[in-house]
């Protein structure tokens, strides 16, 4: 690790020797770095004539610019890489917190090397290149159904709060220098205020680098992150507002301008909003269209999204409310439109791009204050400004909830209040405001920029270290990231439509009333306009969580298989040829095709797909027997995983994913029990005799439980799976077939001994929807556990029949059957 | 207040009404007047017609209305419950067990893949087939079942509902 830094550091030093001859000490725009003066040329020949052919020539001032923002850029995510090493230290600071301490040895090396400090953060950089990604990525992967329940009291905060945070910090340092406690500074009210709005708001970057890392529970999160966002609507207004008016002076500011300034916070943001929005809604109809194009698809995002940002600050309307707005609106639809592909490539590439921006955001705060020509100090000022900074903010905060206490369903507890007033981190948004300042009108500039560094400083690490234990004493409600099961969503539901219901009939306009009819109002007309017809199909809510559970279910039965070789090594002797890519390739790219529920899968039955029998030998059956009671208890803690509720707080991971081994033990489960029902009617085919006569008393115990399937059902939809059936030993084998009425032309493995073996444990017959049948991903190559899967079609029969499925069962009582197929074929 | 103590007045047994369920007199004349915009004959009695809602009795009359109801109060769990009184109405186990009679329709204290189809049909806002509801319900009681009995039990049921913010879900804020 310090082989790396001194390699780091050395080639630092290299590029900024060269980068000093052609360096002149100049505030650029575009770059985080600075351009070099036009004056010096780093022996480039080009200006000299040449007298002979150069075969190599020194280029530097040509690539120097895009040069130094990669080396920039890579430099930081080397920090992030070199401290992420040392687990320990990240358990206690803050990564940002980290970063910007790396920042300062750098500001420190480069000014010692340069005796002036040539990077800083520029603020058009930032505005315009780290910041978009970052609030695109809030907006897209922002939890809607929270946000929107919680709205109410993010907007309460984020303008009230924010408006009372910039009054109170501008009257309480006025009235101090009024007091004399600052010395002398050039200033006047306005220019206080205009101070006091710029760092008076909660930054969503830290928000993010400092709860990323604490989770919180969600509501909790959400208030206090969604405010941070929404507050840049009055942090613009306020900034510009003020700005104007110390640029009109004092006399000039009467009633009518103060009007003025009130209609332009309503005007910036809800035409923010709207601007968001409206891209929003273009984002959707474009992903209608881009079926042909899902190379470029994910693009498409990202571009309307920073579009949204830039027609917003065109506007000078409120850019970071515009693209959140943008991200909030099209999630839903976009990722309906979409392959699921793309939906994972623009997660994850705006996961990067965030992520990455947000670290080298970080750094060059650090290193922006290495600079001792931007250093003021005024003790008064800036303690006074910190103490204001807490004091209002707790003050607010209580006020507030206080007040939203009253009309919320779930109030919001002390500790909460504790948590949201602590978590008003002050950031880089500040700083980029105060460097935009001019200094002629603020001769106090520099020491606006110190005040503003230190209280960054101050909120980031401070606060950012002692939030984990504060939030570990007060016993903060954490985030549960479990996933919910199906029935718990179900359940949810179901409480959804009772409550509209008892709304209703109770007469009150309540929250729940106004979801249902947004409700309404979102399926009649948005997803017809917005969203591609086949995927309308599929939005139902309940199915797509059931299909992802059991798509979900299959990667693990693959990855199983995989882990134990190969979907190959159950079978024992017999080689019968594995056809997985002939599956395979059609599987995926039809996928998102198929989603339709009346699509009926034809086109996989036409390709034959091939099946493979495996029989499991008997110790993993062992195992897996012992385990599968083991797992009786496990499972209350399942953690399946639907893809919507990937809800991504967490930056750095896109998935958290815990508790492998109670996933597994579920799925296998799962498989397990849906395998001994298609199983029975399989070793229908090939035990007429015995296996049937079993399989049949077998249906009929878990008939008695549920509702049998009707008979006339069976033959409906089983027609081109089991023909066999019909051809073989009809009657007995229809019944057998009766646990399959619900499968449809699926994939999967039969596993003939091992149902049979499971057969007597567990009555349970699940059947495992249809989708999650044709869509089980086959690559051999990522098989881990396997449980048997089903395939399903003509062919399976020819394969089974041609096959000899050697199984060696366990005790019970198939010992005799299983041993038969060797002999039958 | 004049009219609340002659409304009150009206309702016979609203003492103990109270009682049971934790409202407030403010709040039972106004689901009082509630439920005579509801019962527009005047019957005293409310049948499905009125609100088009589906009614384990046929009828239901301001009592049971204002019970049903109580389900819904949010629940204060600041108060020290005395283990001596019975349950309160309003209570998550209470809650839990008004959402349970929900779906077991034949009042056998279990949920059959039967009573679980036939509340998914109802719920499902597109077209699902018939065998995809099937998967849905047999998966559901597959993860929720733990007896293997092919039906959830409130034992199940509550088990299956840990996470799940009851008193959020299940509360109107009105009825505080």
């Amino acid at each position: 690790m310090s082989g790396l830094w001194h390699g780091k550091i050395l080639m630092l030093m290299v590029v900024l020797t060269v980068s000093r001859h052609s360096l002149a000490f100049q505030a650029r725009n575009a770059n985080p770095s600075n351009q070099p003066g036009t004056n010096a040329s780093t022996g480039n020949g080009t200006e000299n004539t040449i007298t002979t052919l150069p075969i190599v020539t020194w280029k530097w001032h040509h690539t120097e610019g895009p040069y130094l923002v990669a080396l920039w850029v890579l430099v930081s995510w080397i920090c992030k890489l070199v401290f992420q090493l040392n687990p320990a230290l990240t358990n206690v600071f803050p990564e940002s917190g980290l970063l910007i301490c790396i920042g300062w040895v750098l500001g420190g090396i480069i000014y010692g090397a340069d005796k002036v400090q040539t990077f800083r953060l520029q603020p058009f950089t930032f505005f315009y290149y780290l910041l978009p990604p970052i609030v695109l990525d809030a907006g897209y992967s922002m939890p809607n159904k929270q946000f929107m329940g919680n709205l109410g009291a993010i907007l309460v905060h984020a303008v009230i709060g924010t408006v009372w945070n910039a009054a109170s910090l501008g009257l309480g340092l006025w009235g101090c220098w009024l007091g004399g406690a600052m010395g002398h500074l050039n200033t006047g009210l306005l220019q206080l205020l205009l101070f006091g709005s710029l760092i008076a708001a909660v930054d969503p970057v830290a928000v993010i680098a400092v709860f990323e890392e604490v989770h919180v529970n969600e509501v909790l999160y959400i208030i206090v992150f969604g405010e941070s966002l929404l507050n840049d609507g009055v942090t613009v207004v306020l900034f510009n507002v003020f700005d104007a008016f110390v640029s009109l002076g004092g006399p000039a500011i009467n009633a009518v301008e103060i009007i003025k300034g009130i209609i332009s916070f309503f005007v910036v943001a809800f035409g923010g909003s709207l601007v968001g929005i409206a891209f929003g809604i273009l984002i959707s109809l474009l992903t209608r269209l881009t079926k042909k194009t899902p190379t470029i698809e994910p693009g498409f995002i990202f571009v309307f999204g920073y579009l949204s940002y830039l027609t917003a600050e065109f506007l000078s309307l409120s850019a970071i409310l515009s693209c959140t707005f943008c991200g909030v609106f099209c999630q839903k639809y976009v990722n309906t439109n979409m392959s699921e592909k793309s939906v994972n490539t623009v997660r994850t590439t705006m996961k990067v791009f965030a992520n990455g921006s947000e670290t080298v955001i970080f750094v060059f705060l650090g290193i922006s204050a290495i600079d001792p020509s931007i250093w003021v100090w005024n003790t008064g000022f800036i303690l006074l400004t910190l103490l204001f900074i807490f004091v209002f903010r707790f003050m607010g905060v209580f006020v507030l909830t206080w007040i939203l206490n009253q009309y919320r369903l779930v109030p919001l507890g002390l500790i909460e209040q504790l948590v949201m007033g602590y978590g008003g981190l002050r950031g880089a948004v500040a700083y980029g405001l105060v460097f935009l300042l001019d200094e002629n009108k603020y001769k106090e500039k520099n020491l606006m920029i110190s005040t503003t560094l230190l209280v960054v400083y101050f909120t980031v690490m401070l606060q950012g270290i002692t939030m984990k234990p504060l939030v570990n004493w007060l016993k903060v409600k954490r985030a549960t990231t479990d996933e919910a099961m199906l029935a718990e969503k179900i359940m949810n539901r179901t409480f959804d439509h009772m409550l509209v219901a008892i709304e209703d009939i109770s007469g009150q306009i309540g929250h729940n009333y106004l979801w249902d009819k947004w409700h309404n109002f979102e399926e009649k007309w948005l997803f017809r306009i917005l969203m591609n017809p086949t995927a309308r199909k599929s939005r139902d809510y309940i199915f797509n969580i059931f299909h992802q559970l059991n798509l979900k279910d299959a990667m693990s039965y693959v990855q199983e298989g995989e882990r134990r070789g190969s979907l190959a090594f159950v079978r024992n002797d017999s080689k019968a040829d594995v056809d997985f890519n002939k599956q395979f390739d059609t599987d995926f790219t039809d996928m998102p095709d198929i989603m339709g529920p009346d699509h009926i899968p034809v086109p996989f039955v036409r390709d034959s797909v091939p099946s493979v029998s495996l029989n499991m030998h008997e110790q993993d059956q062992k195992m897996r027997e012992s385990e599968d009671f083991n797992a009786h208890h496990l499972l209350q803690q399942h953690l399946y995983k639907g893809r919507k509720q990937r809800h991504t707080y967490s930056r750095k991971q896109p998935v958290v994913n815990r508790d492998e081994d109670e996933v597994q033990e579920i799925f296998q489960r799962t498989m397990r029990s849906r395998l001994e029902s298609f199983k029975s009617a399989k070793m229908g085919v090939a035990q007429p005799k015995k296996i049937t006569k079993h399989s049949k008393k077998d249906q009929t115990e878990k008939m008695s439980n549920g509702k049998p399937a009707d008979d006339s059902k069976i033959h409906s939809y089983g027609d081109e799976d089991f023909e066999f059936s019909e051809g073989d030993s009809a009657g007995d084998a229809a019944g057998g077939s009766f646990p399959m009425a619900a499968y449809k032309g699926g994939a999967g493995i039969v596993n003939p001994a091992y149902m049979a073996e499971m057969d007597s444990n567990e009555p349970i017959n699940v059947a495992p929807s249809q989708r999650a049948q044709l869509r089980l991903p086959w690559t051999p190559t990522n098989l881990r556990r396997l449980a048997p899967l089903r395939l399903s079609t003509h062919s399976n029969d020819s394969f089974l029949l041609a096959d000899s499925p050697v199984v060696k069962p366990t005790g019970k009582n198939q010992t005799a059957n299983i041993r038969h197929p060797a002999h039958a074929f | 207040m004049g009219s609340t103590n002659s409304t009150l007045s009206k309702i016979p047994n609203v003492e103990e009404l109270m009682r049971e369920t934790g409202f407030s007199p403010a709040h039972i004349v106004r689901l009082y007047d509630r439920f005579e915009s509801l019962d527009k004959e005047k019957t005293g009695h409310l049948r499905p017609e009125d609100f088009g809602a589906i009614n384990r009795q046929d009828t239901v009359d301001f009592h049971s209305f204002v019970r049903i109801l109580a389900h819904f109060r949010p629940a204060e769990n600041n108060r020290p419950r005395d283990p001596s009184l019975p349950e309160p109405v309003n209570s998550r186990i209470s809650k839990l067990k008004f959402a349970f009679q929900l779906y077991d329709l034949d009042k056998d204290g279990k949920i059959s893949r039967a009573e679980l189809l036939q509340v998914l049909r109802s719920m499902m806002e597109m077209q699902v087939t018939e065998e995809q509801l099937e998967s849905i319900a047999d998966r559901t009681i597959q993860e929720a079942d733990l007896d293997r009995d092919d039906a959830i039990s409130f034992e199940e049921f509550r088990k299956s509902l840990e996470k799940v913010n009851i008193d959020h879900k299940m509360s109107i804020r009105f009825l505080r």
